[in-house]
C-alpha cells in the first residue's frame, strides 16, 4: 500500500520494514474511518436542532470496551509480531565479518568520508591531529603498515551486490544520520561512538534504473537514477546539501572499482615521491 | 471571604506587577498569543523558502540585512535559525504559557471556588521569569550571528559549537523552566489546599485534574532540563566538556578541549524533560474541550472516572516513554523493546479519553457555537496525530520515518489543529467571564472553518513528503535530493495554505479586540454551565466570589430527569 509513496526498496530487510509500515496504517486507517463515521453520524444524529433534549444516561453498552481491547490487542502484535523481531535482526543478527564488505563511514561537516580497508582488509590507524580537510580528511596514518593499502573516497560509496555490508559510523564533529532511503536504512552518526550497522543492497544500480522504467512516477529520471545518501540529523549550515552516492554494482564490476581505486592510491605515492 | 475592605492599589500594582490571579492569567494569555503569532509569522518565512527555495523574498526581502538575506535570498544559517526560534517560541513562549499560565491560572481557581492561588507573589514571580526568558529569546535575534541555529532540541556538540545566540537561548531556557517550577508547585498547592467546601477531587472539572496532573509533569521533568542547560552553559563558556566527547576535529582544526563527554548524556536529559512536555502542551486541551463538550452536549461526560484514572496514568507513564525519541543513535535491542512498549502502553489511556470524549457526544443536544466547533475539531485532528505516532513509536518503522517530515506531521497535528484549536476554543468559551462580553459567532466562524482547511493543507501533505523519505530541517525542503523530487511541488501548497492560515486569523484578532467594547454583554452563566467559575461574576472581582461557594454535586449535572433547568449548578442544594 505504502509503495505509493516509499522510495522503491532495494535492501533484504526493506520488505519487511515497509509491510510493518503497512499493517501500521491499515489499523490506523481502521480506526480513523471506525471513529470518524461514529463521529460524523453522532454530531449529525445529535444537533440540537434534531435533539433538543439530551439524555443524561447517555452512551450504554460496552462496544467501546471491545474496541480499546481491539487496539490494544492489535498493539501487542505489530509490537511483538513485527517491530521487536524486526529490530532485533537489525542490531543483533550481524552477518560474519568474513562473509561481508566492511566499511567505514566518517562523517563530518559536510560530508561522507567513506573508508575501505583495502585488500588486507584492516583497517590502518588514524588519528585527528594528521587530519587534513584537503588531503586527509579522516586523519589516516599512511606510515602504519595497515593504512598503506586504504582506500577512502569522500560521498563515494561502492557496494557489491547480495552481499552484506557492514557500516561503522563514527563522526568527527557533531551528530549526522546516515540516511540511504532505498535501502531503509538511518543511523546516527554519533562523534565519540563507532556504531555498527549492516544490510544487504540486493539490486545493483543498473538493475534499478531498469526497473524504474517501466513505473510512471520514475520512468522519466530512470536513466539518472542513483542511491542517494541523505543527512537526517540538522548538522549546521549546509545540512541540505550533505548528499552522498551510493553505487551497487555486480561482484565483478566492485573489484573492478576496488583494483582502480588502489591504482590511484599507487599513483599518490609516486607523487609523493618525485615532491 | 470577602469582607469588602482592601486597599486600593495603584495601577502597577493593579495591572503590571500584580498578584491576582486573573490579571497573571491575562498578563500570561496575552504574551502567550503574542508569542503564538510571532513564531507562526517566523514560520511564514520559512515556508517561502520550503516553496520556493532560493529565491528573493517578496516585498519585505530586504529587510532582513547581507548577513541573514543578501539580496532577499534566505541563507541556510537564516533558515536555521528560523526553525530553532519557531519550535522554541511555539512550545515554551507560546502554548504553555498560554494553556498552563494563562487557562491554569485563570480558571482553575475559579473552578475550585478559591480567592486566589495559594501563592499570589509566587505567582507574579513566575510570569515575570517567563516575561524575562522571553526577552531574553526574543533580544537573541539582534545579537551577532543571530539567535539559536541548532534546532529546538539543541542537540550537542552542534549547539556547543554555535554562535552566541545558542547562549542566549540557554539563559532564556533557565528562565522559563524556572517560571513553569514556580507555577507547578502554585497550582499543585492550590489545588490540594483551596478547594471549595463540598469539592472533592471526584466533583473536580476535567479540566483541574489535567491542570493538576500538567503540574506534576512541569515539577518532575523540567528540573533535568534546567540541570542540561545548565552543563551546556558551562560547556560553552566554562570550557567543561559534559556533552563533548574526545578528538573532535571541526572545520579540520582539532578542537582543543578536555573531552571525555557524552553527546547522548544531552539527547536524554533533554528527552526526558520534552516527552512530558508533549503532554504539558496537550492535558490541558483535552481538559478545555472536555469542559466545552460537555456544556455545549447538555450532559454529562461519558466516563468521567475513567477518563481522570486515564490522566493520572498518561502522567506517570510520560516519565518513562523519553528514548523513543533517540532509536536510532544506536540502541539496542533490549533498551528500543523497553522504549516502544512503554509507548505502546501510554497509547491505551489517550485512546480511552478520545473514546469517552467522542462517546460524550452520544445522546446529547448539541448546540454548534464556536466554542464547540473548535473542540469538535480537535477530537479527529488530535486523532491523526495520536494516530500517526504509532509507526513512529515502534521501532523498526521508526527506521524509514525518523527525523521525517513524516515526525513534523505527527506532532503538528497533535499541537496545532488538536493544542491550539482546543486553545481558541477555549478563548471564545471563557473570554465572557474575563470580560463580561461575549465574542462575536459570526467572526468565530470566519475563523474556524478556514483555519480547519488550511492547517489539514499545511501538515496533511507533510506526512507524504514523510513517508518519501524526505529529511525534516532541510534548508531548501529537500531540492537537493532526487529522491525528494517527487513530493516538492507539495510544499507550494503547503506553503499558500500557510500564509491563508494568516488570513484566517485577522477575524479573531478583530474579534479579540473589538468585543472587549462592542461585544455582546453578558451575566454570569451566558453558556448556562455547571462548573463554579460560572457562580463568580463576570469579570469577577478582586476575590472572585460574592459569596464563599458551596460544592453540592459533581461537575457535569447536565439534563438530569426531573431537574427545572437543563443545567444544574455544582452550587445548587439539594
Amino acid at each position: 500500500m505504502m509503495d505509493l509513496f516509499f522510495p522503491p526498496g532495494a535492501s533484504a530487510h526493506a520488505a519487511g520494514i515497509d509491510r510493518m509500515v503497512d499493517w501500521v496504517h491499515v489499523l490506523m486507517l481502521i480506526l480513523f474511518i471506525g471513529w470518524g463515521a461514529y463521529f460524523i453520524y453522532a454530531v449529525a444524529r445529535f444537533r440540537q436542532g434534531k435533539n433538543p433534549k439530551a439524555n443524561y444516561k447517555g452512551a450504554k453498552g460496552s462496544a467501546s470496551k471491545y474496541a480499546e481491547i481491539g487496539v490494544a490487542v492489535a498493539e501487542v502484535i505489530l509490537l511483538v509480531g513485527f517491530s521487536i523481531p524486526l529490530w532485533a535482526d537489525r542490531v543483533d543478527e550481524f552477518p560474519a565479518e568474513s562473509d561481508s564488505v566492511v566499511v567505514r563511514v566518517v562523517a563530518q561537516q559536510f560530508a561522507w568520508n567513506i573508508w575501505y580497508p583495502g585488500a588486507d582488509g584492516v583497517f590502518g590507524n588514524a588519528d585527528p591531529s594528521l587530519v587534513d580537510e584537503e588531503t586527509n580528511p579522516i586523519g589516516l596514518d599512511r606510515s602504519d603498515e595497515a593504512a598503506k593499502d586504504d582506500i577512502t573516497t569522500i560521498n563515494q560509496l561502492h557496494l557489491p551486490v547480495d552481499k552484506p555490508a557492514i557500516i561503522h559510523l563514527t563522526s568527527k564533529d557533531v551528530i549526522h544520520s546516515f540516511n540511504l532511503p532505498n535501502m531503509r536504512i538511518k543511523q546516527d552518526a554519533v562523534p565519540g561512538l563507532s556504531i555498527p550497522m549492516w544490510f544487504v543492497p540486493t539490486k545493483t544500480t543498473a538493475e534499478m534504473r531498469e526497473e524504474l522504467k517501466s513505473k510512471p512516477r520514475y520512468a522519466d529520471t530512470a536513466d539518472e537514477f542513483v542511491y542517494e545518501i541523505a543527512c537526517a540529523q540538522l548538522c549546521g549550515n549546509s545540512h541540505y546539501s550533505m548528499r552522498g552516492f551510493l553505487t551497487v554494482h555486480t561482484p565483478e564490476e566492485y573489484q573492478a572499482w576496488l583494483d582502480e581505486e588502489a591504482s590511484y592510491l599507487g599513483g599518490g605515492e609516486e607523487e609523493d615521491f618525485w615532491n | 471571604m470577602s469582607d469588602g475592605h482592601h486597599e486600593e492599589l495603584g495601577f502597577w500594582r493593579k495591572y503590571v506587577f500584580s498578584t491576582d490571579h486573573k490579571v497573571i492569567g491575562i498578563q500570561y494569555s496575552v504574551t502567550g498569543l503574542a508569542f503564538l503569532f510571532f513564531g507562526f509569522c517566523l514560520m511564514m518565512l520559512m515556508r517561502w523558502q520550503l516553496a520556493y527555495p532560493n529565491q528573493p523574498i517578496p516585498l519585505i526581502g530586504g529587510l532582513f540585512g547581507d548577513a541573514r538575506a543578501p539580496g532577499g535570498i534566505m541563507l541556510p544559517d537564516f533558515y536555521n535559525e528560523l526553525g530553532a526560534m519557531h519550535g522554541t517560541i511555539m512550545v515554551f513562549l507560546g502554548v504553555v504559557p498560554l494553556a498552563v499560565g494563562g487557562f491554569g491560572n485563570l480558571i482553575l481557581p475559579l473552578q475550585i471556588g478559591a480567592a486566589d492561588m495559594a501563592f499570589p507573589k509566587l505567582n507574579m514571580l513566575s510570569y515575570w521569569s517567563l516575561f524575562l526568558g522571553g526577552v531574553t529569546m526574543f533580544g537573541s535575534f539582534f545579537l551577532e550571528g543571530g539567535a539559536a541555529q541548532s534546532g529546538w532540541t539543541s542537540y550537542a556538540p552542534l549547539s556547543n559549537i554555535a554562535p552566541s545566540g545558542q547562549t542566549a537561548w540557554l539563559i532564556g531556557m533557565i528562565f522559563l523552566i524556572t517560571s513553569s517550577l514556580l507555577g507547578s508547585v502554585n497550582f499543585i498547592v492550590t489545588t490540594i489546599q483551596l478547594r471549595a467546601q463540598g469539592l472533592s477531587f471526584f466533583r473536580l472539572p476535567f479540566f483541574c485534574w489535567a491542570q493538576f496532573v500538567t503540574a506534576f509533569l512541569l515539577l518532575l521533568a523540567f528540573p533535568p532540563l534546567e540541570a542540561a542547560g545548565v552543563l551546556q552553559l558551562m560547556d560553552r563558556l566554562a570550557d567543561t566538556s559534559f556533552f563533548m566527547p574526545d578528538g573532535l576535529v571541526i572545520s579540520g582544526e582539532a578542537l582543543d578541549i578536555s573531552g571525555g563527554g557524552s553527546p547522548l548524556l544531552w539527547q536524554h536529559l533533554f528527552w526526558f524533560l520534552a516527552h512530558p512536555e508533549v503532554y504539558v502542551l496537550i492535558l490541558p486541551a483535552m481538559g478545555i474541550v472536555a469542559e466545552v463538550i460537555a456544556n455545549n452536549t447538555r450532559k454529562p461526560l461519558w466516563g468521567y472516572r475513567a477518563m481522570v484514572y486515564s490522566v493520572i496514568f498518561l502522567g506517570f507513564m510520560s516519565f518513562i516513554v523519553w528514548a523513543h525519541h533517540m532509536f536510532i543513535t544506536g540502541m539496542g535491542t533490549a533498551m528500543a523493546t523497553f522504549f516502544q512498549t512503554t509507548t505502546m502502553i501510554i497509547s491505551i489511556p489517550s485512546v480511552i479519553i478520545l473514546t469517552a470524549l467522542l462517546l460524550s457526544l452520544w445522546g446529547g443536544s448539541i448546540r454548534f457555537n464556536t466554542p464547540m466547533l473548535f473542540a469538535l475539531a480537535f477530537l479527529p485532528m488530535f486523532g491523526i496525530g495520536g494516530l500517526t505516532g504509532l509507526p513512529l513509536g515502534l521501532a523498526a518503522p521508526d527506521i524509514a520515518l525518523h527525523d521525517t517530515y513524516y515526525v513534523i506531521g505527527h506532532f503538528h497535528y497533535v499541537v496545532a489543529p488538536g493544542t491550539i484549536f482546543a486553545l481558541f476554543a477555549g478563548v471564545y468559551y471563557w473570554y465572557p467571564k474575563a470580560t463580561g462580553r461575549k465574542m462575536s459567532e459570526t467572526l468565530g466562524k470566519l475563523h474556524f472553518w478556514p483555519s480547519l482547511i488550511f492547517m489539514n493543507g499545511i501538515f496533511f501533505p507533510m506526512l507524504i513528503q514523510g513517508l518519501n523519505g524526505v529529511s525534516r530541517r532541510l534548508a531548501d525542503g529537500g531540492a537537493t535530493y532526487d529522491f525528494a523530487g517527487a513530493v516538492g511541488p507539495l510544499n507550494r501548497m503547503q506553503s499558500w495554505s500557510a500564509w491563508g492560515l494568516a488570513l484566517a486569523q485577522i477575524p479573531f484578532i478583530i474579534n479579540f479586540f473589538m468585543s472587549l467594547r462592542a461585544g455582546e454583554k453578558v451575566g454570569d452563566n451566558p453558556w448556562d454551565a455547571t462548573t463554579l467559575e460560572w457562580a463568580a461574576p463576570s469579570p469577577p472581582p478582586h476575590g472572585n466570589f460574592t459569596t464563599e461557594p458551596v460544592v453540592y454535586r459533581g461537575p457535569y449535572e447536565y439534563s438530569v430527569p426531573g431537574a427545572e433547568n437543563d443545567f444544574t449548578p455544582q452550587t445548587q442544594e439539594g
